[in-house]
């Protein structure tokens, strides 16, 4: 299948070398799609956006209008903008922030405007030093241009915006840690019920929490219609997507592609995108969509990327993370880095993700560094079942939130497509690829 | 389990009713009300789901995971948290599927893969819910072959508390009960994953009144208890139930035992007091009664020396001396008057009594105290007993208030506090206060010539100069009275609001008076002033005294007060009554404590003192007078449990029992009567102080016709007007854990039948016989009254028996209520030049509770004055710095804070505790209302 040409909705801006600015923003009509928004009713924007069928891009896939409709009516609510991106190989939202953060700040303004907020806080990762000052110096200057503030544009509507940068915790990317954080108390994920967002979010009123590439698309859907956006991709899946390729392949990146025309093959084998498998290798395994993913093999390989798609073939798009291992890679080893990842961010909080988390990794550790037992497979299959039980695809839990049964998927997908590599590792007492 | 309980407070129809919603546990209908979580409808029906950090005192956090049950939704059963999730209708509820036994298999295995198995030296083995539910719900072994997480073995987090974070298991009960109960935050998590760990802030130790409690509800043995640690396996401990006398809240206790030695108090959960919370010194203090020096044996004086004797010697000695003492005072008044009065006997008697003075008692149990007043009422015939030691307020005045309960503070609309700093005081009131207002709608405004520990939860808090509470209490309820100068007039306005009747409430209605003692430095008699003014303008509002010395309530009850008889019966008014039954009564009057050591030396004045556990030296606010008088009196008896200042000057000493030594009753601030337990057995020759109070009388040629507790505590049923009715039946009545409060209320006496869930033993683990911890209903469920009755005061019961043998020849005299006849003290105005004295207390301060606890003795702070920042600089003198100060009979130079909390022209500070010279007590005037200063550079 040949790759698309979609239009770049979200990245038409990236080229440029003053892209972030408030000059280069206008010249290439930034804050039109806001501009228009005003003259709309919230309704109607609102409208335009559950038309688009705009999945969140942050790594759940809920579509932003029914998120939107399920805000609990209250004079007071808020929205708040998810930044905090930091999985291992996830960095599309990092392109956003630093290379076009007028664009999210518009996106933001729009989306305030729809959900009728006064007070909006974009909550960026800590770690994003320059896209920190890019987004704030990108709202200072909106706040001189009028766009944000008092009475925006002469429209009546008035909205603040704060940004807050966090701590350094992945765990505040989940969305109701996030809100802890913000409050600023502990990272701790909160439990859901009661404690959804849309219900009793922020200081316990009822919150929007959308990611920074959802609220980047509104721009463009406002100024073209959510008719233009679903005319795009396919089924659930429309418009376009970042997908941040990692891994082994020739041309690591961040790419917009159209939602379900493309495939992972696509992705990671053309000329303008992934360019191959790195050094003419061959591809062992790619995890579709983040670390908390199951991992795909080459048969998956051309699957489309499409939210719908890859879930019925038992993984996720998730954070839109694409990591490609070739045939060089211990599969063992990858699973480990990944589990030791979550154990180092858990939060602490609940038992089987603070302690299943250390103890699968120190099993993992014990197998790639030649300490391997036989049984210690099923023990790492049983101890992934008291996480996520049955270590079915969606997952279930006995973790508050959702990194607890995140942590079963790598090394699920490993010993499931690499049982032999396991055992070669315990047999031999060491990693066959050291 | 169906169980009765003795009569509560309550009124009739206090349980409301509320929603009821209908779910299936394991199959069985069960009906839980709306809102209950699912843990507590299930643990009420019988179905007990496994849990760590769940705790019913407190906020649910969902965290540890234990309590995983399916409970069906729309998308089918999952595992869902029972102690954070609500019954619903419908709701179905499996907690013993292969599901929920894995994931409770799974949640155990992983909370030992980083806990040591150290139980054979870790404290809370043999009571470790960890332990227990392991073996109840978890898997066979541990698959768990890799090297732990280590920490540094238990680190010091206070001077009472040791942290082994290798123990912990996060289940953050300790963190919350410090945030949540306490209000101080000062335990909490640090790092995150599998490294987070319980730690105090840097440079900051974990300094709370309430930190012992972290402990008992630590559901492992990460927290622990210098004072306990290693002194005993849980299994080798004996208990029985008891209350606190520590101070005059009245907590609920277990107190445990080995080898005749209290190795630990634990709170015991009950609903109108403690909530199973316990303060460091009443937790802590207990240890006094294990002291190595304790009297062991009557002791008299013998050329200068005291020298042991036997009791009947000792007795002797003391009969004769208050003979002597009483013979000499009617030949001075025979002197007097001209040497006409008839010889001994006949008319005189009862002449000359008043030379005898009884001090103390508030450390008595209920029936001490009243064996102690008809010892000195009816066969002494002194009135002149007084249970405070001019520290408290004038009992008359505090028996008639109209009493409330804690739960009424609690329930309350507004509190006014009009008393010392509680925390220091009664620690427990203070968290039932905090977490009314916290939790609940309830409004404190605060009355107190200083900050205290209520000030940052008061919606209001008016500072007062000493001498001023009168005023002050006058213009809040009457704008048209002056307003002391320095109050600001939208303070005032707003603490009127505060005041004010709610739509169709009368005046008072929904306001409880904490009423209480907020500077030793000012007579009570203002204080009292000021709680009759607020009485008169708010007929409804209700009264909760804070008199903080253990049983000083019961003491008052039982008749340990000048003017008063037991019962809370005035003197005149049970004159007949207590004549008939006692054959005498005082013909007059009496002194308080002050007047008493005021009189020594004047010829009808005191003469002999008897010490009934009191150190006047140490506790009464004027240690010059003290001193003075103790010296010149001649003759001095102490009944004391431990040697001190004051037995040192006594002529004889009678070894007393201790508390835990002794069974009886205990009378709390609210009017709660509840059981002491006797644990130990008293060393050496020491005897309770009634059996004391009956072979004295015996001496003195009356037989009172005592012969056990219970025989007391039968009379005071009969005689005593508030406690008729309180029968030994209602007291030992199944879960009287929650005592009763006397008067009875006719209409709550019948006996409900509650179906009690066991109290919960991972929630307070290591209390024993938990169906008797008074059970809580914590659901909250109206229940059906039970035929079964324990007594009516109001009706002719079964009690009524014991009136024949009363054979009393007139009708029981009524229970004192409304104003009192006060005289108060004028206050002087001092002139511009001087500051006012406030002396607060502190919780650990200098008296014996403290100073025989080597875990609390070294927690007493040093005292400073606290001075309002521009009156320091008017003096010119930096804080940290010392000033002269200088009254009209003292001087000292002492060390100096500023405070901006304390009002302008007012000096702070705390009573009993080390100055830089001597103690406030050397300051204090009692003949003056209020001690004025004069503050010069040293």
């Amino acid at each position: 299948m040949a790759i698309t040409d979609p239009p770049k909705i979200i990245t038409s801006r990236v080229g440029f070398d003053d892209s972030y600015t408030l000059e280069r923003y206008l010249a290439t009509g930034g804050y039109e799609g806001l501009r228009k928004a005003l003259t709309m009713t919230p309704e109607a924007v609102a409208h335009e956006v559950d038309q688009a069928s705009l999945l969140g891009r942050g790594g759940a896939g809920f579509p932003a209008g029914r998120k939107w409709s399920m805000l609990r009516k209250d004079p007071v609510t808020y929205l708040v903008v998810n930044g905090d991106e930091s999985e291992p190989a996830t960095f599309k939202d990092h392109l956003l922030v630093e290379r076009d953060p007028h664009q999210l700040v518009e996106g933001v303004l729009i989306a305030a405007f729809a959900l009728q907020v006064s007070q909006v806080f974009i909550y960026l990762r800590g770690e994003f030093a320059l896209g920190l000052e890019r987004v704030q110096s990108a709202l200072n200057e909106a706040y001189a241009h009028g766009a944000v503030g008092t009475d925006i544009f002469g429209s009546g509507f008035s909205v603040d915006v704060v940004v807050h940068p966090g701590a350094g915790a992945y765990i505040c990317g989940e969305e109701t840690a996030l809100l802890e954080s913000l409050e600023g108390k502990r990272g701790f994920p909160r439990i859901k019920p009661p404690f959804f967002p849309a219900a009793i979010g922020l200081y316990g009123q009822p919150t929007v929490v959308n990611n920074v590439e959802t609220m980047s698309n509104l721009p463009w859907i406002v100024q073209h219609g959510g008719a233009a956006f679903a005319a795009l991709g396919e089924g659930r899946s429309t418009g376009t997507r970042l997908f941040a390729l990692a891994g082994h392949v020739n041309h690591p990146g961040v790419f917009e592609v159209e939602m379900v025309k493309t495939t992972f093959h696509d992705l990671i084998h053309a000329p303008v995108l992934g360019g191959g498998i790195r050094h003419g290798r061959e591809l062992k395994a790619f995890i579709p969509g983040g670390v908390s993913a199951p991992w795909f093999g080459p048969d998956q390989i051309d699957l489309p990327l499409g939210q719908d798609e890859v879930a019925d073939a038992g993984s996720m798009l998730g954070s839109g993370s694409v990591v490609v291992m070739d045939d060089q890679t211990c599969a063992v080893r990858a699973a480990w880095r990944i589990t030791k990842f979550f154990s180092r961010e858990s939060c602490g909080q609940c038992t089987p993700c603070r302690e299943g988390s250390g103890w699968l990794e120190r099993i993992m550790e014990r197998i790639e560094t030649g300490s391997g037992r036989a049984e210690d497979l099923d023990l790492l299959l049983d101890a992934c079942d008291n996480i996520a039980p049955g270590l079915t695809w969606p997952p279930q839990q006995t973790t508050i939130c959702v990194l607890g049964p995140s942590i079963p998927s790598s090394i699920g997908s490993a010993i499931e497509m690499f049982r032999d590599e396991f055992l070669v590792h315990i047999k031999e007492g060491g990693c066959p690829f050291a | 389990m169906p169980e009765t309980t003795a009569p509560s407070d309550a009124g009739p129809g206090d349980v409301a009713v509320e929603p009821v919603v209908n779910l299936t546990i394991d199959g069985r209908a069960v009906t839980a009300h709306k809102g209950e979580l699912l843990i507590a409808a299930a643990e009420r029906a019988g179905t007990f789901i496994p849990r760590f950090c769940y705790h019913p005192r407190m906020q649910s956090v969902g965290v540890c995971r234990m309590c995983l049950v399916e409970v069906s939704g729309p998308r089918g059963a999952t595992l869902q948290p029972s102690c954070f999730i609500e019954a619903a209708e419908g709701m179905e509820v499996t907690t013993t599927s292969d599901k929920v036994k894995k994931a409770q298999d799974g949640v155990l295995e992983f909370l030992l893969v980083n806990h040591p198995l150290d139980c054979p030296v870790c404290d809370k083995g043999g009571e470790c819910p960890l332990q227990d539910q392991t073996l109840a719900y978890g898997p066979g072994e541990s698959r768990f072959v890799e090297e732990k997480r280590h920490f540094e073995k238990p680190i010091p987090i206070s001077e009472l508390i040791l942290l082994d974070r290798e123990r912990c298991i996060q289940c953050s009960r300790c963190t919350r009960f410090a945030s949540e109960v306490a209000g101080e935050a000062q335990i909490d998590f640090i790092g995150r994953g599998e490294d987070i760990e319980v730690n105090v802030f840097p440079e900051l130790p974990f300094q709370s009144y309430f930190s012992g409690n972290t402990v008992q509800i630590c559901p492992v043995g990460a927290l622990t208890a210098e004072p306990y640690r290693f002194t005993a396996r849980p299994w080798d401990l004996d208990q029985v139930e008891s209350t606190c006398t520590t101070c005059a809240v009245g907590c609920r206790v277990a107190v445990q035992s080995s080898s005749n030695r209290v190795t630990r108090l634990l709170g015991i959960d009950i609903d109108p007091v403690n909530h199973g919370w316990l303060c460091d010194k009443g937790r802590f203090a207990a240890d006094a009664v294990n002291s190595g020096d304790r009297l062991v044996e009557p002791l008299v004086r013998k050329d200068g020396e005291l020298v042991p004797v036997g009791w009947h010697e000792a007795l002797e000695a003391v009969a004769a001396g208050l003979r002597s003492a009483t013979r000499a005072s009617r030949k001075a008044a025979k002197a007097a008057d001209g040497g006409n009065g008839g010889d001994e006997g006949g008319a005189d008697v009862g002449r000359g009594a008043e030379a005898v003075g009884v001090i103390g008692g508030a450390r008595l149990t209920n029936e001490g105290a009243y064996t102690w007043a008809r010892l000195a009422k009816g066969v002494l015939g002194t009135d002149s007993v007084d249970a405070q030691l001019g520290d408290g307020l004038p009992a008359e005045v505090v028996l008639a208030l109209p009493r409330a309960t804690i739960d009424e503070a609690a329930a309350a609309r507004t509190v006014v506090v009009l008393s010392g700093d509680v925390r220091e005081e009664l620690p427990i009131l203070f968290l039932r206060l905090r977490g009314a207002v916290v939790d609940g709608s309830l409004r404190l405004l605060e009355l107190s010539p200083q900050p205290t520990s209520l000030t940052p939860y008061a919606a209001r808090s008016l500072r007062y100069r000493p001498g001023e509470p009168g005023v002050l209490a006058r213009s809040l309820t009457d704008a048209s009275k002056p307003a002391p100068t320095g109050i600001d007039p939208d303070d005032l306005e707003a603490a009127r609001a505060l005041l004010a009747a709610d739509g169709s409430d009368g005046p008072g209605d929904g306001v409880v008076v904490v009423v209480g003692r907020p500077s030793l430095a000012e007579s009570g008699d203002l204080v009292a002033d000021a709680a009759q003014a607020l009485a008169a303008a708010l007929p409804g509002a209700r009264f909760l005294p804070a008199l903080r010395r253990g049983n000083v309530l019961g003491a008052l009850d039982m008749g340990l007060a000048p003017g008063l008889l037991p019962g809370r019966v005035s003197l005149e008014s049970g004159r007949d009554w207590f004549t008939g039954a006692w054959g005498s009564v005082p013909a007059t009057r009496g002194r308080d404590t002050a007047a008493m050591l005021a009189s020594v030396g004047q010829d009808d004045g005191v003469r002999a003192v008897v010490l009934l556990g009191a150190d006047p030296l140490h506790d009464f606010p004027d240690a010059r007078l003290a001193r003075s008088a103790l010296d010149a009196a001649d003759f001095v008896v102490a009944v004391a449990s431990t040697p001190g200042e004051a037995t040192e000057l006594a002529d004889v000493v009678l070894p007393a029992a201790e508390a835990h030594e002794r069974p009886g009753t205990t009378t709390n601030i609210e009017g709660r009567v509840s059981n002491l337990g006797q644990k130990l057995v008293a060393p050496g020759q020491a005897w309770a102080d009634w059996m004391i109070a009956v072979e004295l009388a015996a001496h003195l040629d009356a037989d009172l016709g005592l012969d056990s507790v219970a025989d007391v505590w039968d009379e005071i049923e009969r005689l005593a007007p508030a406690y008729r009715g309180i029968t030994r039946a209602v007291l030992d009545a199944a879960g009287s854990g929650d005592g009763v409060v006397a008067p009875l209320v006719p209409t709550s006496v019948t006996l409900r039948n509650r179906s009690v869930a066991p109290l919960d033993p991972i929630a307070f683990p290591g209390v024993e016989s938990v169906e008797r911890q008074g059970a809580p209903p914590r659901a909250g469920f109206a229940e059906t009254p039970s035929a079964e009755t324990a007594g009516d005061p109001d009706g002719d019961d079964a009690g009524d028996d014991d009136d024949d043998d009363a054979a009393a020849p007139t009708s029981r005299p009524p229970v004192l209520s409304g104003p009192v006849g006060l005289e108060v003290p004028k206050v002087p105005q001092g002139d511009s030049y001087s500051a006012r004295l406030v002396a607060g207390r502190r919780l650990y301060d200098d008296g014996a509770a403290v100073a025989l606890v080597p875990s609390l003795a070294g927690l007493v702070p040093a005292g400073v004055l606290r001075i309002h920042p521009q009156d320091l600089d008017a003096l010119g003198i930096a804080s940290g710095g010392s000033v002269r100060v200088r009254t009209a009979t003292a001087t000292a130079v002492l060390t100096v804070a500023a405070d901006p909390g304390v009002p302008r022209t007012v000096v702070a500070t705390d009573f009993n505790v080390p100055l830089s010279e001597g103690t406030v007590a050397d300051l204090i005037d009692v003949s003056s209302p209020v001690t004025e200063l004069r503050l010069e550079t040293p």
